[in-house]
């Protein structure tokens, strides 16, 4: 089976929008999106089950994101291919799933694993938009991803509880951060992805004329001010704290 | 405008969510309809009616019997293609992200996410959205029509007007790939004891509990303190505690006047569940941990010592 997963490079540490362009500021170091780490495992898992395969890593970004996809490659991944092109900066939802779909439509994968948000738009959306401009089907939240017969069965969790949804292959599945927890690439994993490919593909490679953008950032405001927030250290003294704190809010 | 809202619905009522977003939209002005899809709704039109849709659309079809998105891609697309709509608005789940998502892609729309309000500013629709984990506030729009917008649950209360709606059915028309994923077996909400929605104080433990055996220190000071007991998803999901006491962006959305947090990081999809809490208290051994930024009173300690002291002390207390 060969398996795509989209995976996203993020910002480390504190991020920040840039005032002038009102974007978000990916001048610093950059980090895999930690909930694609899960959709990485997800994959590695799928293809050690059933022995074979291939995991190709499609990602769009600058051009550093490179440095992400060398962490997914020291997992396991087999290869990366990154969109990377000036015209694709600040592409909104609707641009990137148009983009990615186009490269992914280039690899042909039976199954597109993606992480379950963004770490830092928080948006749970990409998905969904990428499996329909694909033309297959989609299952996000995936609490479990069971393979068998050209068919994926897919537990996923909902506001009402757990669903499970079966899906022909091929098929897209956004996976939770609670489905497994991520390993940590080997000394030798890490030697390896070294020597893996690492592909760069401009828009056009892709065969995407330009990408346009519908949404857009008016302004930047602080967030209201909220109530006084206290932290204290939680010596032998923090219960009695805690209470008088109660005490004082009228809450118990 | 002319706006759409989506109706989700379940065990044959509307949500919540959904009639908060026909508050908002209806407070815009302009009249707006509400689209239903599903198999045997047509009965909610009335109710959606009197909660501020001057028209319903409803697409009544048994291939819309499961809660799936991509057939109502399908019917949203068709919808607002037909009528003209310029703005659709979902009230944020797990079904209406896709769906929201979807129909982006298909219809070449903006979409703006987690937002918590919309309103009319020199001419244009501006939608308000906490990003970077609520620290900045950012105003976003859309270039084209139609937009799309996803609205952060409990952003809006559902207002009762008493007014009724012009219904009107649509056929349905689905795409072969909307048809291919099926739902096996759809969830059944637990219903034993009294649903987390409706305490006033919600004690939560998570990860940092360290075990499922640690729970029975959240379910002592809940039960101290006349409470109920909540859970992260990542509990949940490692088995430690039933899915009807999750809090969070695919559990329940509770606002308590106190809420108390153990061992919980505060990560986003919890966050949404419970910010609306009158009173946060939270406790964790990691200072940098993201429940602090959104605490009345952070205690950065170990749950394990400070949790069984507190129940000992409001015991006292009450006692």
């Amino acid at each position: 089976m060969k398996i795509a997963v989209c995976v996203k490079q993020v910002p480390e540490g504190n991020r920040r929008i840039d005032p002038g362009s009102k974007r978000l500021d990916r001048s610093g170091e950059g980090a895999l999106n930690p909930f694609d780490a899960h959709a990485v495992e997800e994959a590695l898992r799928l293809k050690e089950a059933t022995g074979e395969g291939e995991i190709v890593l499609v990602s769009m970004g600058p051009a550093k994101a490179q440095d992400a996809l060398r962490k997914a490659l020291a997992m396991g991944a087999d290869r990366a291919v990154l969109v990377s092109d000036d015209a694709a900066a600040g592409a909104d939802l609707v641009a990137t799933s148009h983009a990615l779909a186009k490269a992914l439509e280039r690899e042909g994968a039976d199954l597109v694993v993606f992480g379950q948000q963004a770490g830092d738009s928080d948006g749970a959306v990409l998905p969904a938009a990428v499996a329909d401009r694909l033309r297959l089907p989609v299952v996000s939240q995936a609490a479990e991803v069971t393979h068998a017969d050209g068919k994926l069965t897919v537990k996923r969790q909902t506001e009402f509880g757990y669903d499970v949804i079966e899906a022909p292959l091929p098929a897209v599945v956004a996976v939770s951060d609670a489905i497994n927890e991520p390993r940590y690439p080997s000394l030798k994993g890490i030697m390896g992805a070294k020597s893996k490919p690492q592909e760069t593909l401009s828009l056009a490679d892709i065969g995407v004329d330009g990408l346009e953008s519908h949404t857009e950032v008016y302004a930047l405001n602080d967030p209201p001010a909220r109530g006084d927030s206290r932290k204290i250290d939680g010596d032998g003294n923090a219960a009695q704290a805690i209470v008088d704190f109660l005490a004082e809010k009228r809450v118990v | 405008l002319t706006t759409l809202v989506f109706l989700e619905h379940h065990n044959g009522e509307l949500s919540k969510g959904s009639l908060g977003v026909l508050a908002k939209a209806a407070s815009l002005g302009d009249d707006v309809a509400g689209l239903i899809a599903g198999s045997g709704v047509r009965d909610l039109a009335a109710e959606a009616g009197k909660f501020g849709a001057a028209k319903v659309y409803v697409a009544d079809d048994p291939q819309l019997q499961a809660p799936l998105p991509q057939p109502r891609v399908d019917v949203l697309a068709q919808v607002v293609r037909d009528k003209g709509i310029d703005t659709v608005l979902f009230g944020n789940s797990v079904l209406a992200a896709d769906v929201a998502a979807g129909l982006a892609a298909r219809l070449d729309a903006g979409i703006n996410w987690d937002l918590t309000d919309l309103v009319e500013e020199d001419g244009r629709l501006v939608g308000k959205r906490p990003a970077l984990q609520d620290s900045v506030y950012v105003d976003v729009g859309w270039t084209t029509e139609p937009r799309i917008a996803l609205f952060r649950s409990g952003s809006f209360d559902p207002s009762e007007s008493g007014g009724s709606a012009e219904v009107e059915d649509v056929d349905v028309a689905l795409e072969q790939h909307s048809t291919t994923a099926r739902m096996i077996d759809q969830a059944h909400e637990e219903s034993e004891g009294p649903s987390i929605e409706d305490a006033d104080v919600i004690v939560a433990g998570g990860r940092g509990l360290g075990g499922p055996e640690n729970f029975t220190l959240v379910e002592e000071l809940a039960k101290a303190l006349g409470g109920a007991v909540g859970a992260t998803r990542a509990v949940v999901d490692a088995g430690w505690y039933p899915y009807s006491t999750q809090v969070g962006q695919t559990g329940k959305t509770v606002s308590p006047k106190l809420y108390i947090a153990c061992g919980i990081s505060g990560a986003i999809q919890h966050k949404v569940g419970m910010q609306s809490s009158g009173v946060i208290v939270a406790i964790n051994k990691d200072p940098n941990a993201p429940i602090f930024e959104f605490s009345d009173l952070g205690v950065v300690g170990d749950v394990h010592e400070v949790v069984p002291k507190l129940t000992e002390l409001v015991k006292q207390r009450k006692g």
